[in-house]
């Protein structure tokens, strides 16, 4: 696991078609998120990621902040 | 919470996770894009002001006072930017060699850059205070936003009409 900055995840968005995931609970993204993300709250994330990502591309989480 | 996540991808099986630790209140920050209902919501960063004067807490009160012009205030700030405390313009009369960590007030409320612009003017009116700054999630200063710099809401906006 590698932590990155927003130019990182700006990069890696832009050349290597990074998935962005957002970890928060569902009523946060819903009211605002990342462009291009997909909700995969972090309690739900065992059951989901295997459905929901591809696992040959880079997979990129956030959540609001330095939590 | 993004770190737990990076490192449940990891047991997964998935060996690109990244994880951007700065999250979104950082994209925020830096006035980017986002999406949903909240995307439209007019931000303090919109009327922050950056010009701010900023010094070092090992600079002299000369020193700020050179550059503090008609500002009511100078932000001290660390060699990464990170708000140490503020230097109200009227303590500036004082010995010009002492250093600005001596006359600075520590600790100064800050604000995130996602909250509303209606939302903080809301917060200004109702505590009488005419100004606060405005820090990313890491402490570093994005600017200082004046109460008089908020647009009025007009009357189509008022709650009781």
């Amino acid at each position: 696991m590698q932590a990155i900055d927003r130019h990182d995840l700006q990069r890696l968005l832009a050349e290597e078609s990074a998935q962005l995931v957002e970890v928060l609970p569902p009523t946060e993204y819903e009211e605002e998120h990342l462009p291009g993300a997909i909700s995969i709250p972090l309690k739900t994330l065992g059951d989901q990621a295997g459905q929901r990502l591809d696992p040959s591309r880079p997979v990129v989480v956030y959540c609001y902040d330095y939590q | 919470m993004s770190p737990r996540a990076a490192w449940r991808l990891r047991s997964l099986g998935f060996t690109k996770v990244y994880d951007y630790v700065p999250g979104k209140a950082d994209w925020m920050a830096a006035g980017l894009p986002t999406e949903g209902p909240k995307a439209s919501v007019p931000r303090i960063t919109q009327v922050a002001r950056s010009e701010v004067p900023r010094c070092r807490p090992d600079e002299t009160v000369g020193e700020l006072r050179d550059r503090i012009g008609d500002w009511e205030l100078g932000v001290v700030v660390n060699d990464g930017g990170v708000v140490l405390g503020t230097v109200r313009a009227e303590v500036l009369g004082l010995d010009d060699a002492r250093p600005v960590a001596d006359v600075m007030q520590e600790g100064p409320v800050t604000f995130r850059p996602n909250l509303g612009l209606s939302d903080l003017a809301a917060h200004l009116r109702k505590r009488g205070v005419p100004r606060v700054l405005v820090t990313r999630s890491d402490g570093t200063l994005i600017g200082l936003v004046l109460l008089e710099d908020i647009p009025q809401p007009s009357q189509g906006d008022s709650a009781d009409g």
